[in-house]
């Protein structure tokens, strides 16, 4: 387990299967136009992972913060929403 | 449900927990949705609970609310790589009587004043996310959920959604928040036996210990840590403004590990287990970065409003206060029969400015733009003051007035005189 894995493995999820609510806009985009390709470096979750020159998102262990969205302001690549009412991160403390 | 209500209120953290039960309270009619399971699911904070500002919401909080400890030192700590400079305030809990300052769990903080907005008469639905606002004629008269079918009606829509504001900047309320406005912030709750933690920090059964933490821990960027005591846990974090994050070095979870590893906090968190790890943005732009916050048919409260004062840490009292003060605009309104239209709910506006939210706001509204362009309040000085400290308490048979002069010498070459004027200049403007 890396150690932002070990991390979010305290926390309680409810994972919406299937319906992930953040999506990429444009793969292209993230392969051949963004450069710096932040996300991958900024979501305190490393929900965005470089895999052969290509960005995948994996959403299960976001924590919504939103950091994706506004970082990634060169091209407004990210379609951002809150997951359905009840899914996603369940702080037990905050 | 074609229901049509009073009020609907969007969120259940502090702002919209105010704005609720003061409106319930005067017996409006009351919608609040909240996304998360529970109150605080979705909810990140330190946390400092400012006792006056619930105060006035809810009298004798005090003695209710699931307090952690009242504060009763703080601690401020400029940190090199391997030490630090710091300066302490040490009362007692007589002398400050009654505390102002707390230490809380948020989720607990959250649930407590939700279960009294409910007491009070508020309908609260959980598990329900606000996808749109319904406007009639520029008018907004409504929401729409993921959960209820239809629209739910309402004469007022108070947004208290938090720093992000998706529903406002959807519906084109306000513009998205930008990365130069906003801190992100990790966090993680480390958890010790209660008398371990009242040795380490030289404390009381019912004392608490707060530690603001500034300096190269954030590696340049702009932010500051944070280490506060509860019962029976550490809390424990650091926030850097994310477009600072964007310019790349250190991912925000590498940041946090890099700052529990620094020899004088590492001791206080040995031992612990680590049982959350929590993300979330703090909008930091101030002053400046407000947006408008009140028009036909709504009002904007709390995070989403941007009212946080980054300064002095303090974001929950202005929510509560902002909720609070939208509510009795409200209240005052339907007393006199006016309807909620934005020329008549720009009073809310002017409560705010006549309140201590936006006159704090005003006086750091330069802050930002200061401490975001001269990194080297980050990193240059608190590595000189660090030296300096070590270099005059080394005793080791040089004379006091070299290395005085050794000292400023070090300081006009790394800044030179002009940049040290500058700085100067700079950081009292900013604290003007
Ligand atoms: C790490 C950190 C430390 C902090 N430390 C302190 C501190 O020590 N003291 C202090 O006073 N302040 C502190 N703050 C700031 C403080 O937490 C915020 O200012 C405060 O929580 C704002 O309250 P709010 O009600 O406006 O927003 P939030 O607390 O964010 O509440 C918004 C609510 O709306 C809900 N919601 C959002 N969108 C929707 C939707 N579409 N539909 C339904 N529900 C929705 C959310 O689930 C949430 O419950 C800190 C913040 C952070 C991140
Ligand atoms: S920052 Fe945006 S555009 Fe760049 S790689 Fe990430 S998602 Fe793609
Ligand atoms: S919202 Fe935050 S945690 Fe979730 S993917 Fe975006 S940056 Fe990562």
């Amino acid at each position: 387990m890396s150690k932002v894995e070990e991390k979010l493995f305290e926390n309680r999820y409810r994972v919406d299967e299937g319906r992930p609510h953040i999506a990429i806009i444009s793969a292209d985009v993230c392969e051949g136009k963004c450069t710096a390709k932040q996300c991958t470096y900024c979501c305190p979750a490393a929900c965005y992972a470089l895999e052969n020159g290509k960005v995948v998102l994996t959403t299960d262990g976001c924590l919504e913060c939103g950091t994706c969205r506004v970082i990634c302001d060169d091209h407004f690549n990210i379609e951002w929403s809150y997951p359905r009412g009840g899914f996603g991160i369940l702080y037990k403390f905050g | 449900m074609a229901e049509k209500f009073d009020a609907i209120v969007i969120g259940a953290g502090p702002s919209g927990n105010a704005a609720a039960l003061v409106m319930a309270r005067a017996g409006m009619k009351v919608l609040q949705l909240e996304r998360g399971e529970y109150p605080g699911s979705k909810n990140v904070q330190g946390a400092i609970l400012y006792a006056e500002a619930l105060e006035q919401i809810i009298p004798n909080c005090r003695r209710q609310a699931p307090l952690e400890r009242p504060i009763i030192e703080q601690r401020m700590w400029v940190l090199d790589d391997e030490s630090y400079v710091g300066s302490n305030y040490r009362g007692t809990k007589k002398k400050d009587e009654p505390p102002t300052r707390y230490t809380v769990i948020r989720a607990n903080i959250d649930r407590w004043m939700s279960k009294k907005a409910t007491d009070a008469g508020v309908l609260l639905i959980c598990e329900a996310t606000v996808l749109d606002l319904i406007k009639l004629d520029g008018k907004v008269v409504g929401v729409r959920t993921d959960r209820l079918g239809g629209d739910i009606l309402a004469e007022v829509v108070v947004l208290a959604d938090g720093v992000n504001s998706l529903i406002a900047t959807k519906a084109g309320l306000r513009p998205t928040i930008k990365a130069a406005d906003v801190a992100l912030a990790v966090k993680e709750m480390h958890f010790l036996p209660k008398e371990v933690i009242e040795q380490r920090f030289n404390i009381a059964n019912d004392e608490g210990v707060v530690i603001e933490l500034f300096g190269k821990i954030t590696k340049g960027m702009m932010g500051t840590g944070f280490l506060y005591t509860n019962r029976e846990s550490i809390a424990l974090g650091i926030g850097c403004m994310a477009d600072d994050f964007k310019k790349g070095g250190v991912t925000p979870y590498d940041l946090l590990d890099a700052m529990k590893a620094h020899p004088a906090i590492k001791p206080l968190i040995a031992g612990s287990e680590v049982k959350e790890y929590a993300a979330h943005l703090i909008p930091e732009g101030g002053y400046k970065a407000i947006p408008q916050v009140h028009g036909d048919g709504w009002v904007i409260v709390g995070d989403s409003g941007g009212f946080v004062n980054a300064v002095h840490r303090e974001g929950s009292n202005l929510a509560m206060t902002s909720g609070r003060l939208a509510a009795e605009t409200i209240l005052k309104l339907k007393e006199e029969g006016k309807p909620f239209t934005a020329q008549h709910l720009a009073r809310y506006r002017a409560a705010l400015e006549d309140s201590f939210v936006m006159k704090d706001l005003k006086k750091y509204r330069n802050m930002p733009e200061i401490f975001h362009a001269n990194p080297q309040f980050f990193t240059t000085y608190p590595e000189l003051l660090n030296r300096a400290a070590a270099t005059i308490l080394k005793v080791d048979g040089i004379d006091k007035k070299t290395k005085e002069k050794e000292i400023a010498g070090e300081f006009v070459k790394r800044r030179s005189r002009l940049g040290l004027l500058g700085d100067a200049i700079k950081l009292v403007r900013s604290f003007r």
